[in-house]
């Protein structure tokens, strides 16, 4: 049984600036990462391989400068790492983007059974949490989101059960496999890779799918197949905030101000 | 005299076979142990070798040493008397009486006085284990009463007394003419004259009893700790020249190993290492760790690498796999990983022993094994990790950030050609929002004195120091060569920094990486500005009050500098700052080194109370330290203690009160 993980490459977010004059992210320099939420997928899709002796693969969809995070995932552990990159795909929206997984995935199934595919909750540059759930109702997979822990995984009966993270409270849920799974965080803690297999991994293949591999209608990926456009991305004006009291000179007095302006602001009622 | 020569040459014969087979089976064990060039510059180390074991340099630093100083060096002259025993007590014809008188006189005159010295050393030796052993001297696997102890004791106390016993009855019987040259010999014949028919024997007995312990001493040495007399001396000799405070390169290319996790991984040094140890307990006596209570003693470390190669090296020779494990659950030839972790790599252990044994960089081996084979560490540090590779500092903080304490001041980028000075912030100097003071402080003695001098910025890195300590040998050997490309393309070559863990890294680890420059700690900078008069204080620094001086492990013990900053503290205040007990070579570390920053410290006290409590003693207003993480490590303790009243500055920040105009 093959489990995947789908994990984006996106701009260290914490290194973004936005161009005060143009409103742009100013880009440039900014290093790459692996989007946080998806190396949770990631270290569990290698955990259930180190449990269950599954095969654990790793997609993304990005530009060809992305397959340094799929070498990453090879660092781990995964079996195989394939990088759906071709300049059709370019400038895709989220159902644009789960087309494409779902045909990288579909494709997968044709050698080895798909039980599982995981997601991270979301991205931090695109946020829109929705490329998981693009890919299960591409994939008929049963769609399972915000995961904090698998309660129990059987392969051989296709069976899982997870728990997922709502607002104030859990739910556990079991559904048949295939399925797809976006999760969260608190699932695990990714782990780190061992010298050998980084080493490893610098001479280990990324395979590279174009459309000539997916042949997809064009129509339906890329910019072409976005039926959503961003039309503008700014960073919100703030409200400069203000120094009252004295500081450290009369921290009782300088408290008292501060409690007496949350209060006239209605900031600590819940 | 010698009684019967062919029944002493049986059991000569005997005895060095035995001692022969013993030393061979031990010593050839090395040879399982990685190739390390340890034969270079022979001059520097004989003249080491000199000063350590036959000068006894480290040994005398403690009172009791001179015991051992006497100890050894009636050894080695008592070595002559033995060797001569044995020769005599074979072949009758020969032996000193072949010299010219006056030689021969003098060297039995030589024995006489040394082997009173001796029996008095080992007495005291011997009150000492009995009645007030120092709690250094036992471990969990080695005890100061252990039966080992007294008997190697009891077999050189009984060598003197039969010396004494055969030489005296000789000299009652009138057997020799040299009793004029035998002082003590002579009082003991004294003593037996009064029973003439007990002489031929208690002389034949004597003889014997000497020459059957000196065989069993003999045999029993390389079995015993006491194998240090064989190898101390050649450890000595083939000690780490210069510091053993940083650790070599791992060359990464596939199919290596990387660390150490089997006791054939560690160097043939690092096993020698493990021979040489005399279980004195310095190093144990010295270590933050063991005095805390965490679960690593240094000496244990070295004990349990000697012990667990005497239990695997002979079924690793013979092809096997080795059964006891070098890493694991606690046991005499194993380390946990709690013990690995434990260090804070202040390297008090190896400013403290005698036979310059180098039990830190062996603990960084086996964190290198930890961290790049088995991904094993502390979870506290797997942030850390991810924080140095993706945005070069610990804290994970955009590098952006890095200049945010420019905004107070007019701060000029490093430009080739343009600036002299490189003045390298540091990641603790950037983010820390405490060491920022330090920073912006320096900056201003800087200008203040006129030098030239400028920042990388946001294109500062993390130098790099945690992560080598702590075993991450990879991501160190990137950050590294990312750094010195960085410095060399700029044409960077003066750099002052401001953390005593840059400014080792700099000047010690990146000249692995072939950056040769001239490295600074701000304390010396600003100690030698001073000096020449380029900097003058405002006003003598009164307002800061009694101030005691703490010793940064890594400018002081590991960069000798220890004056500087004392000096500046002088020139600041008008007076020398008050010193903890523990102070310059000896000084206790703050618990920050080592990557130990970045963890938790879960068992026993906690290093940085017990540094300032130390330094409370002595009643100061305000600690001075010279180093970030110190920093950190005493406000922190000083709130735990609530002594609210006592401030931590930095000596730049003294330096800087000084420059004040209104006070
Ligand atoms: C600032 C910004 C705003 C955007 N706003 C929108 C918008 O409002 N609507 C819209 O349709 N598009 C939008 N896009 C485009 C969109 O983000 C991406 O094109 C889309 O591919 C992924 O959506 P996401 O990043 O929100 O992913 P999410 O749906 O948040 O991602 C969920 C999970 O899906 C998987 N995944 C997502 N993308 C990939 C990939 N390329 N390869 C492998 N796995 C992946 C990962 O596991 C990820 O954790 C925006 C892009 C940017 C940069
Ligand atoms: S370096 Fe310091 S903490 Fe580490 S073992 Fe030696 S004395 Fe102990
Ligand atoms: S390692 Fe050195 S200091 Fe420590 S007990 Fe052994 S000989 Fe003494």
């Amino acid at each position: 049984m093959l489990i995947v993980a789908c994990i984006k490459q996106v701009p260290d977010t914490t290194q973004v600036q936005i161009d005060p004059v143009t409103n742009t992210l100013v880009r440039e320099g900014i290093p790459f990462i692996v989007n946080p939420y998806d190396t949770h997928a990631l270290e569990e899709s290698l955990r259930l391989k180190d449990r269950f002796g599954c095969r654990a693969a790793a997609i993304s969809m990005g530009p060809p400068n992305a397959e340094a995070t799929l070498k990453k995932a090879l660092a781990l552990g995964v079996d195989e790492a394939i990088l759906l990159s071709d300049r059709v795909f370019g400038g895709a929206d989220t159902l644009a983007t789960s087309n494409v997984l779902a045909a990288a995935i579909r494709k997968l199934s044709e050698e080895e059974e798909v039980g599982l595919v995981i997601c991270g909750k979301q991205t931090i540059d695109g946020d829109t949490a929705q490329v998981g759930p693009g890919i299960a109702t591409r994939l008929g997979f049963t769609q399972l989101t915000l995961i904090d822990r698998i309660e129990e995984f059987d392969p051989v009966r296709k069976k899982i059960r997870v728990r997922r993270k709502l607002e104030g409270r859990h739910e556990i849920v079991e559904a048949p496999l295939p399925a797809m799974l976006t999760v969260v965080r608190e699932l695990n803690r990714p782990r780190y890779p061992t010298v050998p297999m980084r080493l490893a991994s610098v001479d280990a293949e990324v395979k590279v799918w174009n459309n000539q591999v997916l042949k997809l209608d064009e129509q339906k990926i890329g910019l072409k197949g976005s039926p959503t456009w961003v039309s503008r991305i700014f960073s919100p004006e703030r409200e400069k905030g203000e120094i009252i009291g004295e500081g450290i000179k009369d921290p009782k007095q300088t408290a008292r101000l501060l409690v007496e302006k949350l209060l006239s602001k209605d900031l600590l009622s819940l | 005299m010698s009684p019967n020569p062919i029944l002493f040459t049986i059991i000569l014969v005997a005895a060095l076979v035995f001692f022969a087979w013993s030393c061979y089976r031990r010593f050839s064990l090395i040879t399982l142990g990685r190739e390390e060039n340890r034969y270079d510059n022979p001059g520097l180390r004989i003249w080491d070798m000199l000063l350590y074991a036959f000068g006894q340099k480290r040994v005398v630093q403690k009172p009791f040493g001179i015991n051992h100083f006497v100890i050894f060096w009636a050894f080695v002259i008592l070595l002559i008397a033995n060797l001569e025993f044995i020769i005599h007590g074979a072949f009758p014809q020969l032996g000193l009486a072949t010299l010219p008188a006056s030689l021969h006189h003098f060297l039995l005159f030589a024995f006489d006085l040394v082997s009173v010295f001796t029996l008095i050393a080992i007495t005291l030796s011997f009150a000492r284990r009995i009645f007030s052993p120092p709690p250094y001297l036992s471990t969990q696997y080695v005890k100061a009463r252990s039966p080992e102890a007294f008997l190697i004791l009891a077999f050189i106390g009984i060598l003197m007394l039969a010396y004494f016993g055969f030489h005296g009855a000789e000299i009652a019987m009138g057997e020799t003419e040299a009793a004029p040259y035998m002082p003590v010999s002579a009082f003991v014949a004294q003593l037996m004259a009064p029973y003439p028919s007990l002489l031929a024997t208690f002389a034949a007995v004597s003889w014997w009893v000497h020459a059957v312990v000196l065989l069993a001493f003999m045999c029993f040495l390389p079995h015993s700790k006491h194998m240090h007399i064989l190898t101390a001396i050649p450890n000595c000799f083939f000690q780490t020249l210069g510091k053993a405070n940083t650790q070599p390169r791992e060359e990464f290319v596939k199919g290596n190993e990387f660390g150490v996790a089997r006791v054939d991984q560690f160097t043939w040094k690092d096993l020698f290492d493990g021979y040489s140890c005399t279980e004195c307990g310095r190093c144990q006596d010295a270590c933050p760790a063991t005095n805390t209570g965490k679960p690593l003693n240094p000496r244990q470390v070295i004990h349990a690498i000697k012990t667990n190669l005497l239990d695997n090296g002979p079924l690793m020779q013979a092809g096997g796999k080795p059964v006891v494990p070098l890493i694991g659950e606690e046991g005499e030839g194993t380390n946990t990983e709690e013990t690995i972790w434990s260090c804070t790599t202040c390297g008090a252990c190896l400013q403290a022993c005698p036979v310059m044994i180098e039990q830190m960089p062996k603990i960084i081996k086996m964190r290198r094994h930890l961290v790049q084979m088995e991904s094993r560490f502390p979870e506290e540090l797997l942030n850390l990790f991810e924080n140095m590779e993706q945005r070069s500092n610990p804290w994970g903080i955009a590098p952006s950030e890095r200049t945010k304490w420019v905004s107070t001041m007019n701060v000029q980028p490093f430009e080739k050609g343009k600036t002299e000075y490189l003045f390298y912030v540091g990641c603790a100097g950037s983010f820390d929002s405490r060491a920022k003071h330090i920073t912006v402080a320096l900056a201003t003695i800087l200008n203040a004195a006129g030098v030239s001098w400028g920042i990388l910025g946001r294109e500062e890195g993390c130098c790099g120091d945690s992560l080598r300590r702590l075993g991450n040998e990879f991501v160190f050997d990137k950050i590294a060569r990312e750094n010195v490309k960085q410095f060399q393309e700029k044409g960077i070559t003066k750099v002052i920094t401001l953390c005593p863990h840059c400014f080792t890294t700099f000047k010690n680890d990146y000249r692995q990486y072939g950056l040769e420059i001239e490295v600074i700690h701000h304390t010396e900078f600003i100690d030698q500005l001073l000096r020449q008069g380029r900097l003058k204080l405002n006003h003598q620094v009164k307002e800061l009050g009694n101030i005691v001086f703490h010793d940064s492990c890594y400018l002081g013990r590991h960069n000798d500098v220890f004056d500087a900053p004392r000096q500046v503290i002088e020139t600041a205040t008008g007076s020398a700052p008050q010193e903890m007990e523990r102070s310059r070579e000896n000084s206790f570390c703050c618990g920050a080194g080592g990557g130990r920053m970045w963890m938790e410290e879960f068992n026993g006290e906690r290093i940085n109370l017990n540094r300032v409590g130390e330094a409370l003693t002595t009643n100061p207003d305000t600690i001075c330290v010279s180093c970030p993480y110190c920093m950190t490590m005493f406000e922190d303790g000083l709130k735990d203690k609530q002594a609210g009243g006592v401030r931590v500055k930095d000596i730049a920040e003294l330096v800087a009160e000084g420059l004040r105009t209104n006070p």
